[in-house]
């Protein structure tokens, strides 16, 4: 297995991750530029698509998009604007990652808290059932009374 | 004829129900012994009907009926006969019919099968069965019923959503379905024990098989959908966290819950509460996850407005299911007696601990997918929760499960020491590390997320070979020997190793193949060649044609790579003229270890066509991953089965069991 794995390693090696635009058209030519402009549009949504970003999407309207926050980059935006660009024309609605504000306090807080609820479960459930009220172990003092008990019947 | 045949079997078999969801209930509480063995024939001529129903809409589909509504509007006589066939589950009315088939089947099951039950418990497993097809029944007649009539009948029908028209989704329904019905099974033992106020041996022995026959159901269901996506939406993606896809995957994560709990009731009598219900909540998760998604709520709230009917229909349908069960279940729970106690440290601990964690998850993939429609049914606020949300939340709080779910097979029952089991997991603990320094040394631009990623899956693959080794005795003794001691763990064991190991296949499919992916998208002109993860691709040309009830656009382009022999792939785009609609077909060309994905996309009009290319390394890994999980599950049944079988001859030798207990 180790073998196999340090072979895929190896293999992984001679791959480099370039990321290109979706439509070859709309590709920026300075290659910093083009990173963000693809790592915002897997942030936004596709508005007339179920549930796609426009990164992954073909239609016309998340072509319009891509298009968009490209030019806002060219302009000197930085990723903060171009979003905040984006939701004032478009709304919270395109933003596929929540950001964290009143009405999502209940979406991100809860998971932290069931992840520590679990934890306080099973803490007061081990505090509760130790191994040893399972069976407690005798006392000096009953293995000193036992002992003879012990002894007449063996 | 035949469609008013099946049509009055539907009806009929609806009246059948709810005899067995009634008289069995009265004939056990009076303990009248005929009252209750009706529950086994009408179960029969329950799962009989419907056959003869599903039989008959069948043939519609088949011989290309369009006198009946749902043929007319999802059929098509230039369809494909294999499509005509699988068409019958494309659509709402025909789903709902899979899915009663599939209820009315295990109730059939239980029937056959379920002889050496006590006759009480057999009863009213069996009516609350048909309480649950009562259900599914009056919604199929009364709202989505697949036998309408058009009159007059039109000459052609208007086609399949061609999405469907594919090998990967036709029998993804089928799986998928298997797995959610299945749950039902187990939900009606669950009620069953409660209104018995009584968790007896035999409840223990059955419920476990049933629980891991619907999950490896839903499991090989939930990976053909997910190998679905990757293929046919064409950019090589394969989990969105769409909504879709988390109904099926909410009712997978309680049901893995399910059946690891429901091996600590058969195995040590203890948890008996907590497996009830988790039986509940996994089969609510099932009847949330196929009727929210077909009532297309969970896509607009608008959705829910244009029918309400089978909206509200469904709402009621889930709140009697999932509400009557908690309630019933408080009201009785208290009652049943408790386990038998275990310490923190021990396979019982550890199978708790990733219990919670599981549901822990679940709960948070239902709040992710359910909070858009809360936010704006509460504050009108429309918002969406994408990708990030879920891998932000879900990923973290499921990881040390994995970490646990390699300890627990090698910690004692009742009380574990887990300094020795860290011991025995040495080999693989050491692995964990070395692996991802070794991925580290050789990528250096390995970010954190992946490296820790990689040192799970190592942990998880690792840590079931350190066992099973260990299990052999191979450090003690000759290799011949240790041989014959594998070959004869229990299938339990084997299940179990294969499954684990199967999580962590696939654990390094899904983090290998999203670090390490590599994208190109051009545009192509004849002759233009590209590169990518050390291979040229040769755009050779775009070719036309008409097939079956499409127009197809098929490029040619050919691979080559030093030190093999060129291949030559097609990928395809194909426009349905009577659907009106446009499918990307991919080439992918793997060879175990990574997959050439390619996808043709818009000609530019001037002679270039797009083309995206992706190598996604390692993503073959899971699927096999993920076969590799369901296959475990069937070789821990198969041990099962045998163990019934004994079972069942002893039943026959041992005295007749008082009926009822209360």
């Amino acid at each position: 297995m180790i073998r196999r794995l340090i072979l895929v390693a190896a293999f992984l090696a001679d791959l480099t991750v370039v990321a290109y635009a979706v439509e070859p058209s709309e590709r920026l030519a300075d290659p910093a530029l083009e990173a963000r402009a693809r790592a915002l549009s897997q942030e936004l949504r596709c508005l007339v698509c179920q549930n796609q970003s426009i990164d992954e999407s073909n239609a016309d309207l998340a072509h319009d998009l891509r298009v968009l926050l490209r030019k806002r980059l060219l302009a000197g935006d930085t990723d903060r604007q171009v979003l905040d660009y984006v939701v004032a024309r478009y709304g919270q609605f395109v933003l596929l990652d929540p950001p964290f504000e009143p009405a999502t306090y209940l979406l991100w807080l809860t998971p932290p808290v069931l992840a520590l609820g679990t934890g306080v479960l099973l803490l007061i459930r081990a505090r509760r059932r130790r191994p040893d009220r399972l069976l407690p172990p005798l006392t000096e003092e009953e293995r000193a009374r036992a002992a003879p008990l012990l002894g007449e019947r063996g | 004829m035949l469609v008013e045949i099946g049509h009055f079997a539907l009806v009929l078999a609806l009246l059948v129900a709810l005899v067995q969801g009634t008289l069995p209930l009265v004939g056990a509480s009076v303990r009248n012994r005929p009252l209750m063995d009706m529950a086994q024939s009408a179960a029969l001529l329950q799962f009989g009907l419907v056959v003869l129903a599903f039989a008959t809409f069948m043939h519609a589909h088949i011989v290309s009926d369009f006198s009946v509504r749902n043929v007319f509007e999802n059929s098509n006589t230039a369809k494909p006969m294999l499509y005509k066939v699988t068409g019958v589950w494309g659509s709402h009315e025909g789903s709902m019919m899979l899915w009663v088939l599939m209820l009315t089947l295990f109730g059939a099951l239980v029937a056959t099968f379920g002889r050496p039950l006590p006759a009480g418990l057999r009863a009213r497993t069996l009516a609350i069965q048909g309480l649950l097809g009562f259900g599914t029944l009056a919604f199929i007649i009364g709202t989505s019923n697949p036998f309408d009539r058009l009159i007059p009948a039109p000459l052609e029908g208007r086609d399949l959503n061609p999405l469907l028209q594919d090998p990967g989704l036709a029998f993804h329904p089928p799986f998928l379905y298997f797995g959610y019905v299945g749950f039902s099974i187990t939900y009606s033992f669950a009620i069953a024990a409660l209104i018995e106020r009584r968790i007896g041996a035999a409840w223990a022995r059955w419920v476990r098989p049933w629980a891991l026959t619907a999950w490896c159901g839903l499991t090989v269901g939930i990976a053909m959908g997910s190998w679905w996506a990757y293929y046919v939406l064409g950019w090589g993606g394969w989990w969105y966290w769409d909504p879709v896809e988390n109904a099926s995957f909410m009712p997978w994560l309680l049901g893995t819950a399910l059946l690891h709990s429901a091996a600590v009731v058969e195995k040590r009598e203890s948890l008996q509460r907590w497996t009830v219900l988790l039986a509940i909540l996994t089969f609510g998760m099932s009847l949330i996850g196929t009727f929210l998604v077909r009532s297309g709520v969970l896509t607009s709230v608008h959705a829910f407005a244009v029918d309400p009917t089978r909206g509200v229909f469904i709402l009621v349908l889930i709140g009697l299911v999932i509400g009557g069960g908690l309630v019933l279940y408080a009201l009785r729970a208290p009652g049943l007696e408790a386990g038998n106690p275990f310490a923190p440290v021990s396979r019982e601990g550890a199978l708790v601990f990733n219990n919670l964690l599981l549901c822990a998850g679940m709960a948070t993939v239902f709040l992710g997918t359910f909070y858009p429609l809360f936010a704006e049914v509460w504050s009108g606020t429309k918002l969406s929760v994408g990708p990030q949300y879920f891998n932000a939340t879900f990923v973290p709080i499921l990881a040390p499960g994995i970490v646990a779910m390699v300890m627990g097979p090698v910690l004692a029952w009742r009380r574990g020491n887990l300094v020795a089991a860290l011991r025995r997991l040495l080999p693989a603990a050491i692995g964990a590390f070395a692996v991802p320094a070794i991925v580290y040394i050789s990528e250096r631009g390995a970010r954190l997320p992946a490296l820790a990623g990689i040192a799970l899956a190592s942990w998880a693959m690792l840590g079931v070979l350190t066992d099973l080794v260990d299990r052999s005795g191979l450090a003690r003794q000759r290799p011949s020997i240790a041989w014959r001691r594998l070959r004869h763990l229990p299938h339990g064991v084997w299940g179990y190793a294969i499954a684990h190991f199967g999580v962590g296949v696939l654990i390094a499919g899904i983090v290998v193949s999203t670090a390490w992916r590599s994208e190109r998208i051009e545009t192509m002109h004849p002759r233009d060649t590209i590169q990518i993860a050390g291979r040229t691709l040769r755009f050779v040309g775009v070719t036309e044609g008409d097939v079956a009830n499409y127009h197809a656009q098929r490029a040619q382009i050919i691979v080559e790579r030093h030190g093999s022999a060129p291949m030559t792939m097609y990928p395809e785009r194909r426009w349905y003229p009577v659907a009106q609609s446009q499918t990307t077909n991919t080439a992918i060309a793997t060879n175990g270890f990574g997959d050439l994905y390619l996808a043709l996309g818009e000609p530019d009009g001037k002679g270039g066509w797009v083309l995206r290319s992706y190598y996604n390394p390692l993503v073959p890994w899971i699927w096999f991953g993920a076969i590799l999980t369901a296959l475990g599950g069937l070789v821990s049944l198969s041990e099962r089965r045998l163990r019934a079988r004994v079972a069942r001859a002893g039943a026959a030798v041992a005295p007749a069991r008082p009926a009822d207990a209360g």
